[in-house]
């Protein structure tokens, strides 16, 4: 099985079900065929959360494809997702970096699926690069000024 | 001025040994090239035509001596002695080596200064009124919020790969020294109907290729809910914002495209759902960042029209009267005067100063100006608050220094980027036309018989000298390889703001003297009394300006 991060652990992919594109997800909501369980929906650049219809809380992951490094729509489609109140697992897929972690796990990113070699042992250690953040975010709702 | 806690220190310290591994794995060759682009770009580091570049932070232009001398020291150690002040009020420097970086990051820490998102695809440093807490039409002092805006921004994890880089300054006085309609968002400090100041809030402004000026989104917002609203309209640029062509996606090519009252909708829709949430600004902070931002220990003084030593100084000696007219203005504070330093003698590149001239003026700022120097979008310094009993004295210092130019707000006190000679993106060199125009303006009393004139040149589209809102501005173009210029007129950076039309047809290089003083003989003549440069060009139009450059000699 191959290895990634979730919730800032090295852990065996268990992800057992299928993934849906948007389009196909969507089409079986309207179809009335109600998607089961192990259906996860992938979102694309440019898809945005409000476009999944149905029930938000049912999905057991939505994926968030990052069609290049430098496209960040992906982080305020996390942000979006939480803001919502879905509690599923957020997984990047595509291409991101490693560098980029820190900042997609405070968006609300809980699961990172690295496609380019990258090791997610070696790239765990970005988690702790900072101690405190001035904003508030998904892993700490208030921001510094509240707590200072 | 804002002064580093425990924490704040913490995140400066930990960013600089993040991006001291960072430099590690890229130098291993663990990150490739693309990916450390926006790695090393959001801590202030260009690769450049000669060299690197590391552009520092110098948060709405507020520098203690200490970190002037810190600036200076590192200029020497890591670079060739000088460093360049950028129209966002922060310090370039030309010739860093890439591997000395992190040592430049930590040095700088120690002193609560950073590099962080100065480049990059993100929200950059926040500038202001140079003469923010001492101007006297002033309805309050905008650092405080800058602060705030600074701290939310810096690290932002949702807005740190925008479509394009982002860049916000707030105004709170009557006349804007912070061009906020030339950015993506500008904030202005404004009464409603009850007298009670909140955010009129600008969005979509910018120069660069399409240069736009800002649209109204928001007459008046109470402030605690800058964040907010400042988060909403960042979101629904970084959804929608065009990623496809670098040269459509600035937030203001989005407005556009919207148009501004859809895209108002969205923002207050995104609004809606966070409005009032934990991001929203506590009075208790409010008040924390205002108190860092308080009056320095004035002493009461007579006013300066009072002080006989100033006075007769004014009197007998024409060279300081003339500094002190055109280099320092009024302040808030009877017997105060705000003092400008000019960066643009004649012969030494626009915006530069030396280590020894930075250490100097670190020493003047602690002696006159309660150890405070600022940085302005014009690429000057200021020295917010100085006796006017002490002003002789200084400017004997200034003097010797070079600093002196009595040629604040004229045309040779001329904003400029750095051009061809250093920068990789120019398309033509903008320092030496700079030069030669400076050097043929150079005899003071026509300079001031001009009156006010805002001269810009950029080295290319991007803008960075702002040439789109000077009155007159020039910009750098490449023609089959050879290096042109292309003038424009009736641009402005006031709450009137426009943006200058084109001439006519680019220019070579050698030609550039002859043809401002082309334009401003023609000024010259059709002025009436008292009209400035810019004003004669909204009366009278382009038409006898091009007559006049274009004509053929016979």
């Amino acid at each position: 099985m191959p290895r990634l991060i979730r919730n800032g652990e090295v852990v065996e992919d268990s992800w057992q079900g299928r993934t849906l594109s948007l389009d196909e997800y969507n089409k079986q909501v309207e179809s009335g065929a109600a998607p089961s369980g192990d259906t996860a929906v992938q979102l694309d650049a440019g898809q945005s959360p409000e476009d999944i219809q149905g029930d938000l809380h049912a999905i057991p992951m939505i994926a968030i494809h990052f069609p290049v490094f430098t496209d960040g729509r992906g982080f305020s489609y996390a942000r979006e997702l939480r803001q919502r109140g879905y509690t599923g697992e957020i997984r990047a897929v595509g291409h991101f970096m490693r560098d980029q972690l820190a900042y997609l796990a405070r968006c609300g990113v809980t699961a990172f699926q690295f496609d380019d070699g990258t090791d997610p042992a070696d790239a765990v250690a970005c988690f702790r690069d900072f101690s405190e953040h001035y904003q508030a975010d998904v892993l700490q709702p208030e921001p510094l000024f509240r707590r200072r | 001025m804002y002064v580093y806690d425990e924490i704040d220190q913490r995140i400066v310290n930990e960013r600089v040994e993040q991006y001291r591994d960072q430099t590690r794995r890229y130098l291993a060759g663990e990150i490739p090239d693309a990916q450390f682009l926006p790695i090393r770009l959001q801590n202030g580091l260009y690769v450049q035509r000669l060299a690197p570049m590391l552009r520092i932070a110098i948060p709405y232009g507020m520098l203690s001596s200490r970190q002037l001398r810190k600036l200076a020291q590192i200029s020497r150690d890591f670079d060739k002695g000088y460093g360049h002040i950028s129209t966002r009020q922060n310090m370039q420097l030309n010739w860093p080596r890439l591997e000395d970086v992190p040592d430049i990051l930590a040095e700088l820490a120690s002193v609560q200064m950073h590099a962080i998102q100065t480049s990059g695809n993100c929200i950059r440093n926040t500038t202001t009124d140079q003469f923010a807490g001492v101007a006297v039409d002033e309805r309050e002092d905008p650092r405080p919020w800058c602060e705030i805006i600074r701290q939310w921004s810096t690290f932002h994890p949702e807005f740190a790969f925008l479509p394009r880089k982002f860049k916000i300054a707030v105004c709170a006085s009557e006349t804007d020294r912070a061009a906020i309609h030339a950015h993506d968002i500008g904030l202005e400090l404004v009464p409603n109907a009850e007298g009670v100041l909140g955010f009129r809030v600008l969005a979509g402004g910018g120069l660069g290729r399409t240069p736009v000026i800002g649209s109204e989104i928001r007459p008046w917002l109470e402030k605690k809910h800058l964040l907010t609203y400042l988060e909403s309209i960042l979101r629904v640029y970084n959804q929608l914002g065009r990623r496809d062509n670098k040269y459509k996606a600035r937030i203001k090519i989005l407005v556009k495209a919207m148009g501004v009252d859809a895209f108002r909708e969205r923002v207050e829709k995104e609004w809606a759902a966070i409005k009032d949430g934990p991001a929203t600004l506590t009075d208790a902070e409010v008040e924390r960042a205002k108190s860092f931002f308080t009056s320095p220990p004035y002493r009461t003084l007579p006013a300066l029209d009072e002080c006989a030593a100033l006075q007769s100084q004014l009197a007998e000696n024409q060279a300081f009267a003339r500094w002190f007219q055109r280099n320092t203005l009024d302040h808030r504070v009877p017997g105060y005067r705000i003092v400008s330093l000019s960066l643009k003698a004649t012969g030494y590149a626009p915006g530069d100063i030396t280590d020894e001239q930075m250490e100097a003026v670190a020493d003047l700022a602690d002696q006159y100006a309660f150890g405070e120097v600022r940085t302005t979008h014009e690429q000057n310094l200021v020295l917010a608050d100085v006796e006017g009993e002490q002003l002789f004295a200084l400017w004997q210092r200034l003097l010797g220094l070079g600093l002196a130019t009595p040629n604040i707000g004229y045309l040779t006190d001329l904003i400029c980027c750095p051009g061809g000679d250093y920068c990789s993106l120019a398309n033509a060199k903008s320092i030496p036309v700079a030069e030669a125009i400076q050097e043929r303006f150079e005899n003071l009393d026509y300079l001031y018989d001009l009156g006010p004139i805002d001269l810009n040149i950029s080295g290319c589209m991007n803008a960075c000298g702002h040439h789109h809102i000077g009155h007159i501005g020039i910009l750098g173009v490449d023609k089959k390889g050879q290096e042109f210029y292309q003038v424009s007129l009736g641009g402005h950076q006031g709450k009137d703001a426009s943006i200058g039309k084109i001439l006519g047809p680019s220019f070579e290089q050698d030609a550039m003297p002859d043809v401002i003083e082309k334009i401003l003989s023609t000024y010259v003549e059709l002025r009436t009394d008292e009209e400035h440069f810019l004003d004669t060009y909204r009366r009278v139009g382009m038409e006898p300006f091009k007559e006049r450059v274009y004509a053929q000699t016979h």
